[in-house]
């Protein structure tokens, strides 16, 4: 079936998710929020993927897929893992007052 | 279908009109979920966004991730978000919290810079000019076929990410009343 959707319109669609992930990552202080929207900023990178794996009716792209949603299954669970206790630890979980390392 | 030209392109235009929807709704609740106050409205409004995600996936002729989608994203790695948010305890002084910090000095600059990355993707994505693709269906056969073929290293890599993970989580999430090396104990007669 010939589809009128151009790749363009969905490697925009993928950037624009990136960047609103990106915005979501820079302007929030609370580290639950930061970590949702670094998921925002992975499922764009694997709506990428599988959008140029249709392109070229190659599986490699929904194969990136897959080990990106592994990566992330795993980078969440360790992330809130953390999360947890740094908020057992400090009672907060603004960034901002976080900085043991003083960096 | 094809039978008669005009379901043809009826049909053509309704995936159209779909993709578009989806996308808009896509952006939408994105949007929203960098914008909430509450960490539960936040992590509803990526529920739907992943859900029309997926859909999207699904237009573009990759059920199985698709399904991917739905299955870990929108039922696994969510329910882990909303189990923390619920040992947390994050409620309403959390969304005033957010509130006071969510302000237009704060996101104003941010904002502007990330637009101008957009408006540079965009001029980069739109110089190649258009081709409308056919849309061939990745069935996940081929995929599976492809994941334990030529793949197989990364499958295996993957498990051991995912082992990782567990058992980082696992150590990670105990409970320590002292968080002192075990040779700086001795060291230490304070």
């Amino acid at each position: 079936m010939k589809s009128s959707i151009s790749i363009e319109m969905i490697m925009l669609l993928a950037a624009l998710l990136f960047v609103l992930g990106l915005v979501g990552v820079v302007i929030r202080k609370n580290i639950i929020f930061m970590l949702l929207a670094v998921e925002i900023m992975l499922n764009a990178s694997g709506l990428a993927f599988v959008a140029a794996g249709s392109r070229w009716a190659q599986p490699d792209g929904q194969v990136m897929f897959i080990f990106i949603l592994a990566m992330a299954a795993a980078e969440v669970s360790v992330g809130l893992a953390l999360i947890l206790q740094i908020y057992h630890q400090h009672k907060s979980l603004d960034i901002d007052k976080l900085k043991e390392m003083k960096g | 279908m094809r039978s008669h030209p005009l379901i043809y392109i009826a049909c053509y235009l309704k995936m159209d009109i779909a993709f578009y929807t989806t996308a808009l709704v896509t952006v939408i609740s994105t949007v929203m979920v960098i914008t909430r106050h509450n960490p539960v409205h936040a992590l509803l409004y990526l529920v739907i966004s992943l859900l029309s995600l997926s859909l999207i996936f699904f237009l573009l002729g990759a059920p199985f991730a698709a399904l991917l989608e739905i299955i870990i994203y929108a039922g696994a790695i969510m329910v882990l978000f909303i189990f923390v948010i619920m040992l947390l305890n994050l409620g309403k002084e959390t969304a005033k919290q957010e509130k006071e910090w969510l302000k237009p000095k704060v996101w104003i600059g941010p904002a502007i810079l990330s637009i101008i990355l957009f408006v540079e993707l965009f001029y980069l994505i739109m110089m190649a000019h258009a081709v409308p693709y056919s849309l061939q269906i990745v069935n996940s056969k081929v995929v599976a076929i492809s994941l334990f073929g030529p793949y197989l290293i990364g499958v295996e890599l993957a498990a051991m990410l995912l082992m990782t993970g567990v058992v980082g989580a696992a150590h990670i999430g105990q409970h320590k009343k002292i968080v002192l090396h075990r040779f700086l104990k001795e060291e230490e007669p304070l």
